[in-house]
């Protein structure tokens, strides 16, 4: 009920596209470039994908790609920001940028992104790029083609169902849980987006009135939407590993804490991680994922160009080339990547719905049913309060 | 010596141009952000604005706690530690062979040695799971024995890395104050070995050790990339807040981290100005406790234990991080790994470049070193001239100012240049920092040459140039071999530099395996840093053997150089 409600709120519609660029002229200008593709890099996985995604351009097109692995991708932002202030306005070393939320709002407010240019991807036809679609907007914001869509992540805890039979059913019952079972349980630091994503999910079914998340935060609704949060948190941090006075860096480190047997509970964005680290011997065979009843926030990851960039041309190749229905299906191969599809299903043709057919399984890999719904994210500029907040609160 | 002047000249320009420059430029860079000017962020003009954003920054009285705790008790200790075990060791351990025993552990980068305690000292590590039959436990004990907000573990890192510092610092110094001598005159007055240290040898050793107990405080204070594996995380210590808000995604937290870069110079001079008023209170104190006549004294020997334990845990450190690297699954608490694979090592296509570029920065960045190093200390023969202070300070400088204070403003600088994110642009960063240890290895040695080759090939009407290509740097290969092997190791270990200078696009197996270490796979990151501790070790095995084959038919020059 809630997604429906939220969905509905009005927002502002992506500009309509420009008349299509000549693709072929992109192609030229493409062809024999480098695109620096800064990207998070603490998944071996999706390194791993995006290095075959550099093959596949490179055989297609000319076009080769060169992974930056960023510990954070604001890394890439301060990047762009510091050749800004150098007035290096062309010829930037940053081409392509994994991104979403407050990292593209930063972005797109201070004019670092080139574009729009999603409409002109001969590819983003096969995606929903109307008003409200997940692939619309980011963190609330609308995309307005400034960023093209290419995995969709969704918000999933992760156990060890030899340890723990009952995971808690909902983000109040991890309270009770973590006092039946202390220091078993912990987050990932807020400062991370994963562990502001606990935050906010444990936001959306805490707050009084969850609509106030998709409008940008003020002094007043800040107050009174995250009060029982912060009193929710109050009660189950005593009970968090190590007190709740040091936290895992990132969702790595605290997968690792669960393989090590440190936690009994992980977290994730995307669902099909647990039965891939099965794979690769970092979790243990009974690790499988769960999630509150009242569904988990879902978004799109994104691709941005910089305004400077030394290769848009290229990079633009490269975000069209994530938007092909076969590297999508390749994508949501529990082999290679298992993150789910961008694509709309209802505009794929039948060349494209076969990319997606007959993929692998494995007992750790929930079905897309499994999951419940999708809650929309808040507003970007919530996870900035909320995490200054919190900075505040416990960082001491 | 006419051509003396011209040399002298040269090196002058390429240190003033290449590494003091930069270093002012940077500064320079910092600090007028940190005074609120930074207009590509719409911050105009001079304001406090930066200093009240960085006092605003939650648990920043914490990070200062903790950068002085960490900072001043690690070196503190050190200096005891490795004081007292060179006192329980001189005399009756070789000086050499003790040194030699100690390179592993100073060879071995900081990160690499910092991920290997987090393998060995984690909840879930290698001593939890020796104790875990003992104590019953089924799973990891929730104790904070890493990332520990007291900073135990980052202090006991440091010891690990500092304590050999040190102690290769007080022997080689050892050695020059002629004390075995004092020693059994001392012996003959009655005092127990112990006293005679305290009381005759280290007022002479201190002047030796000064300057690089110096090196070590700055760098224990400003440390980041240890910390970020050990230390504390909420909050942590200073340097690594700072270096977490440079890279923020609010641009404008570069204002609060450039004030903190300035809090950050400023706590490194406020830990020379303790130390030297650490010398004054020993000097006055320790003229009573000599007038007062004491015969005993105790210590050393403890201290040589402590060290013993020091070395233990390192060189299981290093040990975990073979075998980490080597495993597949291996669970809490099995005490070695259910399964094994290759994997990670043959996977070469993801380790190789970045160890393509280390080997490319290192030796780039020796090379330059070495080569300045040569210049520098050929025209100082010229010119038949000792060192002015101010150059040996000059020399100093880039060991003792906070790396961070003044690489953000560098790449500002290297960013205006179009530098930024070229290796070129790296290797000169690392350069600044591999430089002063080079030169530092080679002085000596090239003070202790015997002038009177220089003089007999003059007399045989050798030029100047070519006394030194012939005779002078043949004679002197050990050693500047050696020299060059400080360098790539002290290369090797750069993180800010490559970080900053190598816009990301530069990626050496140091920032792979920094950044890897936040990251769910111990085996790849065992991997990335059994590498990163492998190439030093390599380097050293050349130095060591490349002079030895070069002069096989040489017998006095194969190994009878002092190094």
């Amino acid at each position: 009920m809630r997604l429906a409600t939220l969905a509905a709120l009005p927002l502002t519609l992506a500009l309509a596209s420009p008349a299509l660029a000549d693709w072929q002229a992109t192609l030229d200008a493409a062809k024999g470039q480098t695109v620096y593709w800064n990207a998070w890099g603490g998944d071996d996985r999706t390194n791993a994908f995006i290095q075959w995604v550099g093959q596949e351009t490179e055989r297609l097109y000319g076009v080769k790609v060169e992974l930056v692995k960023l510990t954070d991708t604001a890394e890439a932002v301060t990047r762009v920001i510091a050749e800004k202030a150098a007035g290096q306005d062309s010829g930037g070393s940053v081409d392509l940028i994994w991104i979403n939320g407050p990292n593209f709002l930063a972005m797109k407010e201070q004019g670092l992104l080139h574009g729009p240019f999603t409409a002109d991807l001969p590819n983003a036809k096969y995606v929903d790029l109307s008003g409200a679609a997940p692939a619309a907007v980011d963190f609330t914001v609308p995309v307005e083609g400034m960023e093209s869509p290419w995995r969709l992540a969704k918000f999933v805890f992760v156990h060890d169902s030899a340890r723990v039979a009952e995971p808690p059913r909902n983000m109040a019952a991890f309270v009770d849980w973590a006092a039946a079972h202390p220091g078993r349980m912990t987050h990932p630091d807020p400062s991370n987006f994963m562990g502001a994503t606990f935050l906010k999910q444990a936001l959306i079914e805490l707050a009084p009135d969850p609509a106030v998340l998709q409008q940008p935060v003020t002094d007043a609704t800040f107050e009174a939407t995250t009060a029982p949060l912060w009193a929710w948190y109050d009660a189950l941090r005593p009970n968090l590993w190590r007190g709740g006075a040091t936290f895992p860096e990132n969702q790595s480190v605290q997968q690792q804490l669960l393989n090590d047997g440190e936690v009994d509970i992980a977290m994730s964005f995307d669902p099909a991680s647990t039965a891939a680290a099965i794979e690769q011997g970092l979790l243990p065979e009974t690790a499988r994922v769960f999630v509150p009843e009242g569904g988990t926030i879902g978004n799109v990851s994104f691709v941005a160009i910089p305004y400077n960039a030394a290769h848009a041309a290229g990079a633009e190749v490269v975000a069209n080339f994530l938007l092909d229905p076969a590297t999508q299906g390749h994508m949501q191969n529990i082999e290679v990547l298992g993150s789910f599809s961008v694509l709309d299903p209802a505009k794929l043709d039948d060349a494209g719905r076969a990319a997606f057919t007959a993929l692998p399984t494995a007992p750790a890999l929930p079905q897309l049913e499994d999951l419940g719904p999708t809650l929309l994210e808040p507003h970007a500029s919530w996870m900035t309060r909320l995490t200054g907040e919190w900075a505040r609160r416990y960082t001491k | 010596m006419s051509d003396g002047r011209g040399l002298r000249g040269l090196v002058l320009l390429i240190v003033g141009t290449g590494l003091l420059a930069p270093i002012l430029a940077g500064l320079a860079e910092t600090a007028s952000a940190a005074f609120g000017h930074l207009p590509a962020l719409g911050f105009d003009g001079w304001s406090l604005t930066a200093w009240h954003a960085l006092a605003a920054e939650p648990g920043l009285a914490t990070s200062l706690r903790l950068t002085l705790v960490t900072g001043l008790g690690a070196t503190a200790l050190s200096v005891v530690l490795a004081m007292g075990a060179v006192a329980a060791l001189a005399g009756r351990v070789p000086a050499a062979r003790g040194m030699r025993a100690l390179a592993p552990f100073l060879a071995v980068p900081h990160a690499a040695m910092a991920i290997g305690l987090a393998f060995l000292l984690a909840p879930s590590g290698w001593i939890a799971r020796g104790l875990a039959p003992l104590m019953g436990w089924a799973l990891p004990p929730d104790l904070a024995s890493v990332n520990d907000p007291w900073g135990l573990a980052l202090i006991l890192g440091l010891l690990v890395k500092e304590v050999p510092f040190l102690m290769l610092v007080t022997w080689s110094a050892l050695g020059q104050i002629d004390a075995g001598r004092q020693m059994a005159a001392g012996r003959a007055l009655g005092y127990a070995p112990a006293a005679i240290w305290a009381k005759v040898l280290l007022p002479q050793l201190w002047p030796l050790v000064r300057l690089p107990v110096a090196v070590a405080l700055a760098y224990a204070l400003s440390v980041v990339d240890m910390a970020i594996i050990l230390g504390p995380s909420n909050p942590p210590v200073l340097a690594v807040a700072l270096t977490r808000w440079f890279f923020d995604p609010d641009p404008a937290r570069i204002l609060p981290a450039a004030a903190g870069a300035l809090v950050q110079a400023a706590i490194v001079a406020l830990g020379l100005v303790l130390l030297w008023a650490a010398e004054l209170l020993a000097h006055g104190l320790g003229r009573r406790w000599v007038r007062a006549g004491g015969r005993r004294a105790f210590g050393p020997g403890l201290a040589a234990v402590l060290v013993g334990g020091l070395l233990t845990l390192a060189t299981l450190a290093l040990l975990a991080l073979a075998v980490w690297s080597l495993a597949w699954r291996w669970s809490f608490p099995q005490l070695l790994p259910e399964s094994w694979s290759l994997k990670f090592w043959l996977a070469s296509g993801r380790w190789g470049a970045a160890l393509g570029m280390t080997l490319w920065l290192a030796m780039a960045s020796a090379a330059l070193s070495v080569a300045l190093a040569i210049l520098w200390l050929e025209a100082e023969d010229r010119g038949q001239r000792t060192r002015a202070r101010w150059a040996e300070a000059l020399i100093y400088l880039p060991l003792i100012l906070p790396q961070i204070a003044f690489l953000y403003g560098l790449n500002v600088v290297a960013l205006r240049a179009g530098l930024s994110g070229h290796p070129g642009a790296v290797i000169w960063a690392q350069a600044i920092f591999v430089f002063p240890y080079v030169m530092i290895a080679l002085t000596a040695p090239w003070r202790a040459l015997d002038p009177r080759l220089s003089r007999a090939a003059a007399a045989l009407g050798a030029g100047p140039w070519r006394r030194l290509v012939r005779v002078k740097l043949p004679v002197l290969l050990r050693p500047i071999l050696t020299a060059a092997a400080i360098g790539v190791a002290v290369s090797v270990a750069q993180y800010l530099p490559t970080l900053f200078l190598g816009a990301g696009r530069v990626t050496t197996l140091t920032t792979e395996a920094v950044t890897l270490s936040s990251s769910s796979d111990r085996r790849v990151v065992a991997v990335y840093a059994s590498l990163q501790a492998l190439v030093p070790f390599v380097a050293y095995a050349l130095a060591a053997l490349l002079p030895a084959w070069v002069h096989r038919n040489r017998r006095d020059l194969a190994g009878a150089v002092p190094a």
